[in-house]
């Protein structure tokens, strides 16, 4: 699959399907078995540290659940990448922050620590994080994972003004459906780890697969079956006839 | 055949225990290869300092007294038999010194500062923190491991010091003040019996080195844990057995290494 | 917590770690009272030693004037030659006694020096000739069983 620059693209697909793993390879942290990730022209899984850490640097990456730094405030977590990658002076870290999380609404909780925000305001926070180094890629894993509707619809409509302002290039791993089908450019189905099906939301709304079918409008028996493969059930209980 | 099932679970719980080792032993020397960083950012160091060193200052203090209290009061009644009262102030300031104060200083450091370093790296992997560092191009060891073991290792020898100058106050004040024993002699015999070098010097490299030990394994317990909430709860608990077991066999071995032969 | 606050804090936790140290040094240790710099050495002969160490004290009069560096055993004497570290402020003449002495039934042994009428003063590397060697508790008690056995046989 290939990620153009510019665009918002969503993998969507049943838990434990690759969807994080594909991500993790995306970012080095994992050496893939086969096949190769691709990023600005360099093969990921061959640069040595330093290469990984500088290819990193043009990426932003949404944890699950936020994962901001707990022992420190709103604002250090956003300035930690400046603080660590850049010798900016103080005064100009100072109005950056600001900036970012004026971006993200919360520009009044900077003094605030993770453990006093709701979880949709951390979700926002780690978002300003994620951007503070206005990276060419940023990746998100289950943004919209245990939101209520407001923050769900907040978050969303951050992540696709976030892509378009900074001109980048954004991942969402999801599987909220219609949430993403809503913000994204373009979706790709994966099960098992290989890619099911692929195509625009028009498209994949109006698609006859009936994986796709089964996915988008949550149907209970489909290909994905409801009950786990096994035996037979009257041989488990011991009935004989 | 439970025999050879027996020799399996051996050989695999063998095995298990030489691979940790060897990770820990790699981990620890990673965390001194990353440590440049976190000097030239000393206030890194100096924010865990107060998380280790300042927050441990309370159970020290009070523990050091009360151990020194007691061995005045148990040294008392021991020397009383052979009627040698005097030497009190030399038989507290010398297990004070050589033994109980970096021991048992040890001891509640992994207890307080260890088992809550496990915990906090531990909940930072579990909830990502970890992994979110590393996708910001931030190496973990040099940013979170190493700050926490440079103030492990700088704090201990501090807190064993107090211990032991605490706990000799506690035996004065029960020896002395309280019993009634010849304050003189308490403290010339006290002077003439403890060496700079040979006892106060060794007791400083002891605690040196169990700070080293207890700060690596509760580092490494925390970054190795699974990143669940039994797998942070195991590893702190493991992280207080074995820095306990650790700090008294490095005690047999420094003791045997540095009293012997006088 | 705000900067200032936790390097107030990890300051007093330095400054009491260190100041402990130092009282132990000074106070519980021998680094207040004694010091190795100023001192001169000065040899001895026993024929026994007893327990003797080295760092054992060295009185005369009962104050502290030195203390034994080192002991090794002489081959052409046979005898113990023990090398004490002396205060440059005490001078002792040169027929000064060193004895070997026990502080108390039980305790350290220690060399006391019991000083003669020479008008000439021991200097750094000299001998001191007189010496009385440790009395060893064992040989004090088969001594005594010795003359309590044959006191029989004398009445007789």
């Amino acid at each position: 699959m290939t990620f153009p620059k510019g665009k918002l693209i969503a993998i969507m697909g049943l838990s434990g399907c690759g969807k994080t793993t594909l991500l993790r390879h995306i970012g080095g942290a994992l050496k893939p078995a086969k096949g190769y990730v691709k990023m600005d022209g360099q093969v990921i899984h061959e640069l040595d540290q330093d290469g990984l850490y500088r290819m990193r640097r043009k990426m932003g990456m949404l944890f699950q659940f936020g994962a901001l730094f707990t022992d420190m405030s709103v604002f250090d977590n956003v300035a930690f990448q400046m603080r660590e990658h850049t010798d900016l002076p103080e005064e100009i870290i100072h109005d950056l922050v600001l900036m970012k999380l004026h971006a993200v609404g919360l520009r009044s909780t900077f003094n605030l620590m993770p453990s006093e925000l709701s979880g949709g305001m951390a979700r926002r926070v780690a978002l300003a994080r994620a951007v503070a180094l206005d990276p060419m890629l940023i990746m998100y894993d289950e943004p919209f994972a245990g939101l209520d509707p407001i923050s769900l619809t907040v978050v969303g409509d951050l992540i696709r003004r976030l892509n378009d302002a900074l001109g980048a290039t954004s991942i969402v791993v999801t599987h909220d459906v219609q949430e993403s089908l809503k913000i994204v450019d373009y979706v790709y189905f994966m099960a098992n780890g290989v890619i099911v099906a692929e195509g625009t939301p028009d498209e994949i709304r109006a698609s006859d697969e009936d994986f796709v079918r089964q996915f988008v409008h949550g149907e209970i028996d489909g290909p994905v079956p409801f009950h786990y493969p096994g035996g037979d059930y009257r041989q488990d209980l011991n009935l004989r006839d | 055949m439970p025999a050879t099932k027996t020799i399996k679970i051996v050989g695999r719980r063998t095995i298990n225990a030489v691979w940790r080792i060897g990770m820990a032993a790699r981990f620890f020397f990673l965390t001194l290869l990353y440590s440049g960083s976190s000097f030239r950012r000393f206030h890194l160091i100096i924010k865990e300092l107060f998380s280790t060193g300042v927050m441990s200052l309370i159970i020290i203090i009070v523990a050091g007294l009360f151990v020194g209290m007691v061995l005045g009061l148990q040294g008392y009644e021991t020397l009383k038999r052979y009627g040698s009262e005097s030497a009190l102030g030399v038989m507290v300031a010398l297990g004070l010194v050589r033994e109980l104060g970096p021991v048992v200083a040890a001891l509640l450091f992994a207890s307080r500062a260890g088992s809550a370093m496990t915990a906090e790296i531990g909940l930072m992997k579990a909830t990502e923190q970890i992994s979110a560092m590393e996708m910001m191009a931030v190496n973990p060891i040099a940013r979170i491991v190493a700050p926490r073991f440079w103030a492990g290792v700088i704090s201990m020898p501090l807190l064993a010091a107090l211990f032991s100058a605490v706990g000799v106050f506690g035996g004065y004040f029960v020896g002395v003040v309280q019993i009634g024993v010849d304050e003189g002699s308490f403290w010339s015999q006290m002077q003439a019996a403890v060496d700079f070098r040979e006892d106060i010097l060794n007791g400083v490299i002891k605690s040196f080195v169990f700070g080293t030990a207890v700060t690596v394994i509760a580092l490494f317990e925390g970054y190795d844990a699974p990143p669940t909430a039994e797998g942070v709860s195991g590893a702190t608990t493991r992280t207080v057995v074995t820095s306990s077991l650790v700090i008294l066999m490095l005690d047999f071995v420094l003791t045997a290494i540095m009293f012997r032969g006088n | 917590m705000e900067r200032t606050t936790l390097d107030f804090w990890v300051g007093i936790f330095v400054v009491a770690g260190v100041a402990a140290l130092v009282m132990l040094a000074m106070k519980v240790g021998n680094l207040g009272t004694y010091n190795m710099s100023d001192t001169y050495q000065v040899h001895a002969y026993f024929s026994n030693i007893g327990g003797l160490k080295p760092k054992a004290s060295i009185k005369s009069a009962g104050v502290l004037v030195g203390r034994v560096t080192d002991i090794t055993l002489d081959t052409e004497r046979y005898e113990a030659n023990v090398v004490m570290s002396l205060d440059k402020r005490y001078k002792f003449p040169k027929d000064t006694f060193a004895n070997i002495l026990t502080s108390g039934l039980l305790g350290e042994q220690y060399i006391g020096l019991m000083p003669g009428g020479d008008s000439e003063m021991v200097k750094n590397g000299d001998v001191m000739k007189h010496t009385q060697s440790a009395i060893v508790l064992e040989d004090m008690i088969s001594k005594f069983i010795y003359n309590k056995a044959e006191e029989p046989a004398k009445s007789k």
